[in-house]
């Protein structure tokens, strides 16, 4: 009895993933590491073929921010080219071969206005031959998200929305919403700075469940520190009204 | 009746050269090119044939002739260029133009010369202006190829055959007016054949059997006997399509529609002759007079119908069409081969799709300009800021590989931001250090990388690097630009780590 009701919740949930169109794209899924963020996600996988929003506030957060994308972007990107639109962009090319990225595979599209921000980014979405889309920008309306979701459908390219110092964290259309921010490294007792490590937050993901990790980047791909992780059960509290 | 013309340009190169440099007029020089070893004379202007010098003689011996003999670099590609423009040029008296080997034209003027009022002005019309751009040349018009070419070269007095006068014509002429081969030219001197009135009238039959068939051939192509085919020039048609509209256009629907019909037909013709557009402009003739254009640029080579729509697409709203438009043209000024093997260069990732990316990249070049666009290569230097260099397009690859033993920030400021710090002197790493008003206290460190200036580039202070993390786990890329020894070094912050 309780089997068969797990089965038709199960059924019920590919359903609907079907209907919001997010279904696995044919042998493209990413290993996002040893960490056992697969649960947080709908179906096991990180959704590709949508739009993810990541959320920085300070300078350092940013950094991080674009650490851990560069993470993510490292697997997808082994099949082609990505587009990194940005204004006041300060990324240095030469760190992401860090990531495993190699630099001449990103092309930079450097604006000023928010508009033109956007209408690149949205253009670059609809483009079905490139490997990911990355956007930095503050502001994000859900109008706007909504334009970008509906690009992606199409395409199935990926997209990282990176926020840096929103007026307001509003609600958008993306699948995901994340908040990087440093952490210390750890290298034990020898004197000198360690791996990248970050406090990964997952604090927003359609049909998955949000959770909060330690994560390291060490070798060219993402580790997971142990103990320090938890889901997020209860959901954040929103004002109302 | 056919007549043809042919045109001897006796020094081609020497005078486009004293076209080009008027001062050589009188000046004895010639143009030589090394062979075997040695540099061998293609050819010569007339006041260095004065003295004596002639093609084929050797540069040196030359030069002991004649000291004040100047020699320039031969151009081989420069007759074949330069006969095919003047080609081109002679399209105004005849639709058919040949080129003839390396030094002159055979232009088809069969029912041409009468709209010159007789072939006699018709070639003196044609000589003067030749003449006036510098060539020396010689005309001679006949019923053959091989008669006119016979008498424009070897014929003394006379420059036209009379129809069906070929024979004639050529019975005093030299052998060697036949175009033959030398091998034949030397054996019928050997024989004291110094005419071609000399052997004309000797059997067929000994005539090939002493000399070949080709003097057979080239004696009934000069008698008109037998045909000689000629290879006409085509003179590249601009890429332009027009279209005039009955009505005047005054909408953005009717510019786009008169839009999308010209790029159809300018692009089938760009895909059968396997080109590709990287510049196409649309003008449009306004009933006032004002002439309306916009302008597009493709990243590569483009035939793509509905891509180059999608360019103009985004300018059409700039056209202004007042009390409407009656004639709308579209030119590609610049066009490149196109042909399918080009994509190899640009799939250089496995299922990428470089086409799609170009246009992306026009698109976006067209809305927000080019130099928006950046693609990033290595470049072989230490100092951060000249790290990387722009690559020129997007099908090409670094020669170089991207060093990664070194830490390097994810993000660099744009311009190195001074900090005070709390250091241990000489050359620790800072204990603490105030950016933007905040205390950051350093608990881990690495360090230093001293990074010495380009001395060649650009001079001042070496910059030691310390990667630092503070009590919050943020990472800062910091440097001291100078040493404590030299007085009082500052510290900068220039980038964060991820």
């Amino acid at each position: 009895m309780q089997s068969a009701k797990q089965d038709i919740i199960q059924q019920l949930h590919k359903e609907v993933l079907g209907i919001q169109r997010l279904k696995k794209s044919a042998g493209l899924t990413l290993d996002t590491g040893l960490w056992d963020a697969g649960n947080a996600f709908p179906d096991q996988t990180f959704p590709l073929g949508a739009v993810h929003e990541f959320i920085s506030n300070a300078k350092e957060d940013a950094a991080a921010t674009n650490g851990f994308m560069a993470g993510l972007i490292k697997q997808l990107i082994k099949r082609g080219m990505a587009i990194w639109v940005s204004s006041k962009r300060t990324l240095f090319p030469p760190a992401l071969s860090v990531f495993g990225i190699e630099p001449e595979r990103i092309i930079f599209i450097d604006l000023w206005r928010q508009k033109e921000v956007l209408w690149a980014i949205e253009e670059a979405l609809r483009c079905d031959a490139l490997a990911a889309v990355i956007g930095e920008l503050s502001e994000l309306s859900f109008t706007e998200s909504r334009r970008l979701q509906l690009a992606v459908e199409q395409s199935r390219v990926t997209g990282f929305i990176h926020r840096y110092n929103p007026r307001s964290e509003n609600v958008t259309a993306c699948v995901s919403r994340w908040k990087i921010k440093p952490i210390a490294s750890d290298i034990g007792d020898v004197p000198g700075m360690g791996f990248p490590r970050w406090n990964v937050q997952l604090q927003k993901i359609r049909n998955g469940t949000p959770g909060r990790w330690q994560i390291e980047w060490s070798a060219g791909q993402f580790r997971h520190i142990p103990g320090q992780s938890w889901s997020i059960t209860e959901f954040p509290k929103r004002k109302t009204g | 009746m056919r007549r043809y013309v042919v045109i001897w340009f006796r020094h081609l190169k020497t005078d486009w050269m004293v076209r080009r440099q008027p001062e050589l007029k009188d000046v004895p020089f010639v143009m030589a090119a090394p062979e075997k070893g040695r540099m061998v004379i293609k050819a010569a202007n007339m006041a260095a044939r004065a003295k004596g010098i002639d093609t084929d003689m050797v540069v040196a011996d030359c030069r002991a002739l004649l000291p004040a003999l100047q020699v320039f670099d031969d151009k081989p590609e420069l007759a074949g260029k330069l006969l095919h423009a003047l080609a081109e040029w002679c399209l105004r008296y005849t639709p058919v133009a040949a080129i003839d080997r390396h030094d002159g034209l055979i232009l088809d003027v069969s029912g041409c010369p009468h709209l010159w009022g007789g072939e006699k002005p018709y070639l003196e019309d044609m000589v003067t202006k030749l003449q006036g751009f510098g060539y020396d040349v010689r005309a001679a018009i006949a019923d053959t190829i091989g008669a006119a070419w016979a008498v424009c070269h070897y014929g003394k007095a006379s420059w036209a055959v009379e129809p069906c006068r070929q024979l004639e014509a050529l019975l005093p002429l030299p052998p060697a007016a036949l175009r033959l081969e030398t091998t034949i030219l030397e054996r019928l001197e050997k024989l004291g054949l110094c005419q071609i009135g000399s052997f004309i009238n000797m059997p067929r039959k000994a005539l090939r059997r002493r000399f070949g068939v080709s003097i057979l051939s080239r004696l009934d192509q000069a008698l008109g006997q037998q045909l000689e085919a000629m290879q006409p020039v085509h003179p590249v048609e601009p890429y332009q399509e027009r279209l005039p509209s009955p009505e005047p256009v005054r909408t953005a629907g009717g510019i786009e529609v008169a839009l999308k019909l010209l790029l159809e037909k300018l692009c089938q013709r760009l895909a059968r002759e396997e080109q590709g557009l990287r510049k196409c402009l649309f003008k449009c003739y306004r009933v006032d007079g004002v002439l309306q254009q916009i302008e597009i640029g493709t990243s590569r080579p483009s035939q793509n119908v509905v891509h180059l729509f999608r360019l103009f697409e985004l300018k059409i709203a700039t056209i202004e069409p007042a009390l409407g438009i009656e004639v709308f043209t579209l030119e590609a000024p610049v066009i490149e081969d196109n042909r399918p093997i080009q994509d190899a260069l640009w799939n250089f990732t496995e299922g990428g799709n470089g086409t799609a990316i170009g246009e992306l990249l026009d698109r976006i070049a067209g809305r927000l300009g080019v130099h928006t666009i950046h693609r990033y290569f290595p470049d072989e230097h230490y100092w951060p800021e000249r790290s990387v260099k722009l690559a020129g397009s997007v099908s090409e690859r670094p020669q170089t590989c991207w060093r990664k033993d070194l830490p390097r920030p994810i993000h660099l400021l744009p311009r190195p931001e001074a900090i005070e710090v709390t250091v241990a002197i000489p050359d620790y790493p800072p204990m603490l250090f105030i950016y933007k008003g905040e205390l950051h206290k350093v608990c881990k460190a690495d360090g230093p990388e001293r990074i010495e200036q380009e001395w060649w580039l650009q001079q001042g202070q070496y910059r030691d690097y310390y990667c630092v993390e503070d009590e919050n786990g943020a990472r800062y890329w910091l440097y001291r630009a100078g040493s404590y020894e030299q007085g009082d070094p500052k510290w900068f912050i220039h980038g964060f780590f991820a």
